[in-house]
Order: C-alpha cells, then sequence, then structure tokens
C-alpha cells in the first residue's frame, strides 16, 4: 500500500508539469494579455510598462523557468488582473463551490439512491416508471436551461427562494460557510438542485441497474434461504455489493461538480471558482488558470486514491498491492 | 483529462452559450409572464446588479471601466463629468489656464475625508506621485499624469500644473486619478484597499464590505459636501451572466441592473413593474480597413479566389462603396433590435468635436457597383472580415450583415470571428486585411478616435495606438496635432470637427453604429442613463 501511495504521488508531479506546460504553451499561442488588459486608449509606453509589470517582457522558456522555479516552493505566481498570488485568489472562492459542490451531491444521494433501489426492485410498478422517465429528462435536458427554468419558477413566479447569488457568510466550528444559516441556505438550494439534478438522475439509474443485476444472484438468494429479514437483505447484503460501482461514480462526478459547476455558478450568480476560472480566460489571466489547473489535477488525483482505498475496504478482494498496479 | 477541460472551457461553445442563455431568458420570460410579482423594498437601501466583476478595490491599480465607476463611489477626482461626459467640478472648484502649459487650479475648501481628515493640496501632490507607480498594475494610470512636467503648491488650496506642451486635455485626464489622503498615498498597497483598510476618500459612500467576484457594500457619508445620496446603504452584485442579472431584477433582488441584453429590453420595457433608461454611448461600431499595405493585403482575393497583388481598399471609391452598401438602418432596427444609433462620424453629435454637418451614409447598393466598377473592380473581389465573437453587444451578428452588404454589391465576404484575446492580438500584429471593432472615448471628444484610430502610426507621438488599418493622411494628422494643443475650447472645438469631416471624407474608417447602453430598473427607483455607461449609485433616485 504505501509503495503504491508513493508511486502515485510520483506520477502526480509528472502530470503536474505537463499541465502547467501545455496551458503555458497554449495560452502564449492565443494571445497576448496586454492587448486584454490595458486599455485601448494607451499608448506604447503604457504597454511596455504592463508588459514588464507582469514579467511577460521575457522570451517564454525564461517565463516558464521563472515559473518552475517558483512553483516548486509553493508560489504559482501573481494574478496578473486582481495583482494578488493566484493561489490566494482561488483558495478565497473554493468555500463557495465545495459547499455548493456538498449540497448537491448530498441531494443526489440522498435521494437517488433509495429511488434507484426503489425503481430496482420494484421495476414493473408505475412509480418505478416515472421515475425512470423523470431521471431521462434530468439526464437530457442542458443545465442553463434548468437553471433558467428553475429562477424563473421558484424567484420571479413564486418568488420563494432568491434568484441569485450567495448568502451570507457565517462561521461554524471555524468553517465559513453560507449554508450554516437559513438565508445562505435558501440561495444555496435553486444552484444545488440545478447542480444535482444529471448526477441525481446518474446515481437513480446506475442503482437500479446494479439492484438488477445483483438481486438474481445466488448470495441473495442464499441470504434469503437463510430466512434474513429482508431489511437485512437489501441494507447489508445487497447494497454493500452494490456500492462498489456507485462510489466510483460518485467519487469522479463529485470531483467534476467542483471542477465544473461553471454554468451553473454563472447562471446563479454564484461566487466560485468556475465563474473565476473563466473570466480569467477571457481575459488571459495564466497564472490563475495554470493554478486553477494545476488543483483541479490534483483534486482528481487524491479523489482517485481515495476511491481505490476506499474499494479495499468495501472489497476485501481488491489489494493496493505496489507490485501489481 | 486535460484536454477535455481546455475544450471544455473553450470559449467558442461559452460565447454560444451566454447568447443562448439571453435568448432563452427572454422565451421564458414571456412564456410565464411576469405578473404577481412581490417586492419588498426598504427605502433607504439600494441592490443593484453589475455586468462585470471588479478586480480590485485600489482606485489605481487596473484602469478598467468598471474598477473606475466603482471608485466614483468611495473616491473623487478634481474634476468630474457629466452623463455626456462635459467637465463638472469635484474637488477643484474652478481651474483657468494662465499660459497655454500652466494651469492655475483652486480646489475645494470644508472638504474631509472619509476619515475626518482635511483634503488639501498636499493630498493631491501625493495622489499625483503614486498613481503611475503601482506595483503590478497590469493597466496603470500613468498616462494621465504624464503630461504634468512641473507642480507648484501655491498655497494649501491652490495647485499650478505646468506641461511641456500645450495639453487642454489635462484636466480630464485628471478627473480619472481619484484622490488619496497624503498618508494612504504614500503608503498604502493594493492589499490595503482590498481589505477595505484604505479605502478613505471623499466620495459619498463609504467602504463596508467587499467579497471579490460577487458583491461591494458601502454606506453613506453622511459628512459629503456635496448632494446626500438617497440611500444609506448600497450593495453592489456582480452578475455577469446576463440572463441572470434580468432574472434578479424580474424577480426584485436588485432595483437596478446594467447592461440589459437587446434581446430582453423590448419585454422589460412592456412590464408594468419595470423601466428602461437608456442613451446613446460614446462607443462607435466601425470598419478599419487594410490601407498601409501597397501590395499584396492577407486576406483579399481575386473573384476566382486567386492571390490578388493590388490592395483595392487603398482606393477612397472601393471604401466609399463599402460604405454604401451598408443598410445601417436594417443593422440597427434588426440586428440590435433598436438598440443602436446609426454612425456617421467618430462619436454621437451630443459630445465635444463632433460636426452637425455629417449624416450617415445613405445605403445604395447600385451606386455603390457603379463606384467599385469606376475604381476598376466591375466583377469586386473576394475578402475576409475579421470580428470579435464577446466584445461588443451582437458583434459577430453585426459582422455576419454586414459581410451579407457587401457579397450584395460584389465583393464576395467572408467571415472570421473570435474571442477578443485572440481578435485584439493578431489585430495589432496586422493579420487583418478588413475588421470589424469598437471604439469608447474615453475623453469624452473626438481627439481620442481621431488620434488612436486614424493618427499615422507613431507610438513616440501617441499617434495610431489602434491604427489597425494604418490609414494615414498627413494633412489629417497636422489639423489633429493643431487641434489637441489649442486651449481655448471653443476654437478647439471646430477645429476637432473639422478634423472629423476631413476623416470622414477619406474614409480611414467606415462608422456602422453607436451603441445605445441601457439600464433596467423597478419602478421604484430611477437613474439617469450616461454615455461614459458607468452605474454609479449616488445618481440612483427614489421614485415616487
Amino acid at each position: 500500500m504505501f509503495v503504491y501511495i508513493v508511486r502515485r504521488l510520483l506520477q502526480t508531479c509528472l502530470v503536474l508539469a505537463v499541465t502547467s506546460l501545455l496551458v503555458f504553451g497554449g495560452l502564449f499561442v492565443v494571445g497576448d494579455p496586454v492587448e486584454v488588459l490595458v486599455s485601448p486608449d494607451a499608448d506604447a509606453i503604457e504597454k511596455d510598462r504592463s508588459r514588464a509589470a507582469m514579467g511577460l517582457d521575457k522570451p517564454l522558456y525564461a517565463q516558464y523557468g521563472i515559473f518552475v522555479s517558483k512553483a516548486v516552493t509553493g508560489d504559482l505566481g501573481k494574478s496578473f488582473v486582481f495583482g494578488r498570488p493566484a493561489l490566494e485568489v482561488i483558495i478565497e472562492r473554493m468555500p463557495a463551490t465545495l459547499e455548493l459542490a456538498l449540497v448537491a451531491m448530498i441531494i443526489s444521494i440522498v435521494v437517488g439512491i433509495p429511488l434507484g433501489l426503489y425503481a430496482g426492485l420494484k421495476p414493473d410498478s408505475l412509480p418505478a416508471k416515472a421515475i425512470m422517465a423523470i431521471s431521462i429528462v434530468g439526464f437530457s435536458l442542458p443545465t442553463f436551461w434548468v437553471g433558467l427554468l428553475l429562477i424563473m419558477l421558484f424567484a420571479v413566479q413564486l418568488g420563494w427562494l432568491p434568484a441569485s447569488g450567495r448568502g451570507p457568510v457565517t462561521e461554524f466550528l471555524g468553517i465559513h460557510l453560507s449554508i450554516w444559516h437559513w438565508d445562505g441556505l435558501k440561495h444555496a438550494l435553486l444552484p444545488a438542485l440545478n447542480l444535482a439534478l444529471f448526477k441525481l438522475s446518474l446515481i437513480i439509474r446506475l442503482t437500479r441497474a446494479q439492484v438488477r443485476e445483483n438481486i438474481l444472484l445466488d448470495y441473495i438468494k442464499f441470504a434469503r434461504a437463510k430466512g434474513l429479514p429482508r431489511s437485512r437483505v437489501l441494507g447489508v447484503h445487497l447494497l454493500k455489493n452494490i456500492l462498489i460501482p456507485l462510489v466510483t461514480v460518485i467519487g469522479l462526478e463529485l470531483g467534476s461538480v467542483i471542477a465544473f459547476a461553471i454554468v451553473t455558478e454563472s447562471v446563479f450568480a454564484w461566487p466560485g471558482m468556475g465563474k473565476l476560472v473563466i473570466d480569467s480566460i477571457f481575459q488571459l489571466d495564466r497564472p490563475v488558470v495554470v493554478a486553477y489547473l494545476m488543483i483541479t489535477v490534483l483534486m482528481f488525483i487524491v479523489i482517485n486514491l481515495c476511491i481505490d482505498i476506499l474499494y479495499s475496504i468495501l472489497d476485501p478482494r481488491v489489494r493496493l498491492d505496489g507490485n501489481k498496479i | 483529462m486535460i484536454a477535455f477541460s481546455i475544450s471544455r472551457f473553450g470559449s467558442g461553445p461559452i460565447g454560444k452559450f451566454r447568447r443562448a442563455t439571453a435568448a432563452t431568458c427572454a422565451s421564458i420570460a414571456l412564456a410565464l409572464g411576469t405578473a404577481g410579482l412581490s417586492t419588498q423594498v426598504n427605502a433607504q437601501e439600494l441592490t443593484l446588479a453589475l455586468s462585470t466583476p471588479i478586480t480590485s478595490l485600489d482606485p489605481h491599480f487596473h484602469n478598467l471601466s468598471p474598477n473606475n465607476a466603482l471608485a466614483r463611489h468611495f473616491f473623487q477626482a478634481l474634476i468630474s463629468t457629466d452623463e455626456f461626459q462635459n467637465m463638472i467640478p469635484a474637488l477643484a472648484e474652478s481651474w483657468r489656464s494662465i499660459d497655454p502649459t500652466t494651469w492655475e487650479i483652486k480646489i475645494r475648501k470644508g472638504v474631509k475625508f472619509h476619515d475626518g481628515s482635511p483634503f488639501t493640496a498636499d493630498d493631491v501632490v501625493a495622489t499625483y506621485k503614486r498613481a503611475p507607480n503601482v506595483p503590478n498594475s497590469p493597466a496603470s494610470f500613468a498616462l494621465f499624469v504624464r503630461a504634468i512636467s512641473e507642480t507648484k503648491v501655491v498655497d494649501s488650496h491652490t495647485i499650478i500644473f505646468k506641461t511641456a506642451k500645450p495639453h487642454p486635455l489635462l484636466l480630464r485626464e485628471l478627473g480619472a486619478v481619484m484622490i488619496l489622503p497624503k498618508a494612504i498615498a504614500e503608503t498604502a498597497k493594493t492589499e490595503d484597499f482590498n481589505s477595505g483598510k484604505a479605502v478613505i476618500g471623499t466620495g459619498p459612500f463609504k467602504y463596508a464590505d467587499y467579497k471579490s467576484g460577487d458583491r461591494v457594500l458601502m454606506t453613506r457619508n453622511d459628512g459629503y459636501w456635496g448632494p446626500k445620496p438617497a440611500w444609506a446603504k448600497v450593495q453592489q452584485r456582480m452578475i455577469t451572466n446576463s440572463a441572470a442579472r434580468v432574472a434578479a431584477l424580474l424577480a426584485g433582488d436588485v432595483q437596478l441592473i446594467e447592461n440589459v441584453p437587446t434581446a430582453d429590453a423590448e419585454k422589460l420595457r412592456t412590464d408594468n413593474n419595470l423601466r428602461l433608461g437608456d442613451v446613446v454611448s460614446n462607443r462607435l461600431i466601425y470598419l478599419h480597413m487594410d490601407t498601409g499595405r501597397e501590395k499584396n493585403s492577407p486576406f483579399i482575393r481575386t473573384k476566382d479566389g486567386k492571390p490578388m497583388e493590388a490592395n483595392p481598399l487603398r482606393d477612397v471609391r472601393v471604401r466609399k462603396a463599402i460604405s454604401m452598401a451598408l443598410n445601417r438602418d436594417a443593422i440597427v432596427d434588426r440586428v440590435m433590435e433598436k438598440l443602436a444609433v446609426p454612425a456617421g462620424q467618430l462619436l454621437p453629435e451630443q459630445f465635444f468635436g463632433t460636426s452637425k454637418r455629417l449624416k450617415p451614409e445613405k445605403f445604395d447598393p447600385e451606386g455603390a457597383k457603379k463606384l467599385l466598377a469606376e475604381a476598376g473592380y466591375p466583377n469586386g473581389f473576394q475578402i475576409t472580415l475579421h470580428a470579435p465573437n464577446n466584445r461588443y453587444v451582437n458583434d459577430e451578428k453585426i459582422a455576419q450583415a454586414v459581410a451579407q452588404f457587401l457579397t450584395r454589391i460584389g465583393i464576395d465576404t467572408k467571415l472570421e470571428t473570435m474571442p477578443s484575446a485572440i481578435f485584439f492580438t493578431r489585430g495589432t500584429k496586422l493579420e487583418f486585411s478588413f475588421l470589424l471593432a469598437g471604439w469608447a472615448s474615453e475623453t469624452g471628444d473626438t481627439s481620442s478616435p481621431l488620434r488612436a484610430l486614424l493618427g499615422t502610426f507613431d507610438p513616440a507621438q501617441g499617434m495610431g495606438s489602434a491604427n489597425r488599418g494604418r490609414f494615414s493622411d498627413p494633412g489629417l494628422d497636422a489639423m489633429v496635432t493643431t487641434a489637441i494643443t489649442q486651449v481655448d475650447d471653443t476654437k478647439r472645438g471646430m477645429l476637432l470637427a473639422a478634423a472629423s469631416e476631413k476623416a470622414v471624407s477619406l474614409l480611414g474608417l467606415i462608422p456602422v453604429h453607436y451603441e445605445v447602453s441601457v439600464w433596467g430598473m423597478r419602478k421604484n427607483v430611477t437613474y439617469k442613463a450616461r454615455a461614459d455607461q458607468y452605474t454609479l449609485a449616488q445618481e440612483v433616485r427614489v421614485s415616487k
């Protein structure tokens, strides 16, 4: 297990290096930040000053060299636009994205697994068919459209929930989030629901498929033949076995919810990382884009590692063996 | 994974997404109607939504419209401008030019900063020392104070500025630099402003809170020397998605929004709970042509697609034909949903230095064909028009319309659009033959487009900085140079008007239209729309 984790960490460093190189090269080809950031009225003297202030007057390889030498000490450079450390700009927005992702994942798990179980156990009943039909709709409707529809219905028509934005941030157990407060929760509900809809549908369909497959297997028949109560057969034997693929998918989806909540964040004016990175790309704010992608890559790798470890706990046959993987 | 994330962030789909959301929002609003709204509004509190994020609270860090607009709540400059960018006194009570290179400024007495310290001439001097030297500034304020060659403090409320050359624009330029107390100007870093510690000015509002990318809170400055704002508390939220901004207004979450998308304007206008305020802006949308290269312009081909040696755009008759081929009324009516004004010169007539004689070119495709034939291109030629797709209101659609109008007179026009970050980088490298762009005159007069867009390219003189067609006419350059050194306002206005007339007759660029800026508001507030596109809470009034 230890060897395995060390090897994974080494791979991580390689991936991070490649990511940064690609972003550097990519944004260099795309355009010149000075053209975007400096007011068009500015003359050549001002443009040169700006270029020097951002370190863009040096050749690309020199810029990358400076970046790498600072990056190993944990300094990912200063944002061109904000003039503050890029990492700080991103981390400041992170809690907003994380809490949104968390609420969305909770909604999709708490609602999705029971509905999926039901649909799998009674596939021919009317409610099960309704659940499946709705999950197809949730799967296929574009996020921004659903988002706007939610706003129009709950905020504009009914006036129950605020149309957009994040509620006031309060502290609880040393963590500053907006969802500790009822007002904040009200703000988070619509965007979280919007974000959850796709995951919810995915979890329902996955759970149902797993239940349909497992329910016919011998171990279930054996458990029932032993005379175990139905709740124990479903809650322990069945659930534990169908959880393995679910954990993989939920883990990866958590990653993608955090990294790609861009559409929901912009429709609901949620001040998270997704909105930041889109603005940064348009403004060619390279330090922020690089830092964001590095954080994203790191996050995916860590989530994958956690999933692998969780596997070995859920299924004793899986071993994290340094020699095999 | 990496390739995936980059393609997912690609600007093309997002641009489409943005337009699609605006359209969807409009149709949903129509479908659901907006009746039965309940709004609870506290008479002393104002919440408004901005369309672009603010990048810093430091008034000298980044010369960017949203930052500058926000700074005008906390801080003030020596002069201010009204809704048509005419100068009005602010911290300067009066000014006069002693001779063409010397300005005497009397500053206002009895003004106090938010921390209670009195405002004096020393604060002005310290501010002008800081403004050009903010570390890491992506776009600094250096160009606004560069003309000053010498500063003399006569007494605590009189300053004399000297310039190396006659420089009538000095006061306008100083109007862009917000005054800080001396102690803050000398020590504060950009971080101190973002944390709110150093946000101490003389403006009508005081700092309360700032969440980057989310909102700015401010409270009324009860010690303000001018007319007190109607609002005790103001919340400025940043809602960049236009559909979300409209929804927030419809839901009553905010009372005022800026940049109403053209697709939604008509629906909002007919809503009984809302009203719109619009004004023609200082932004001109124009076509720029490669008149610099004598031959082999990169995107011009003969009718059958072979490389073309001669550059037809150097012939003024061809440029005139292009201008005549455009049906500006149709573009304004259909593409812009009437939220634009057909343009016949560099700025709308209400602005300084414009000519009353210049009207938009008449739509005349037959005449255009005749002119083309006269110029030696009876069959036309092929050309590619380049345009940004996320910079100006409906930029891509305007370019499509232009391409169709030109194809109609025999100039087969292909269209290539791209995000502005790429567009401006390539345009500045002169990679295009024919491009569509926009220009907002920050000085509020025609000197800015005349110098930047039409002046012969000369970085040392600050001429032609955005002249991406490399148009050059020594006669026009001479007229502009004379005009901008003329200190007398009336004479300068006449000289600039004459230069505008000459520029339009030479067709160094082809004006298309002026954008109209639109604010949407609930019925209980009013806002007088501003040509500089600033949203200023102190100008928002309660409506009975």
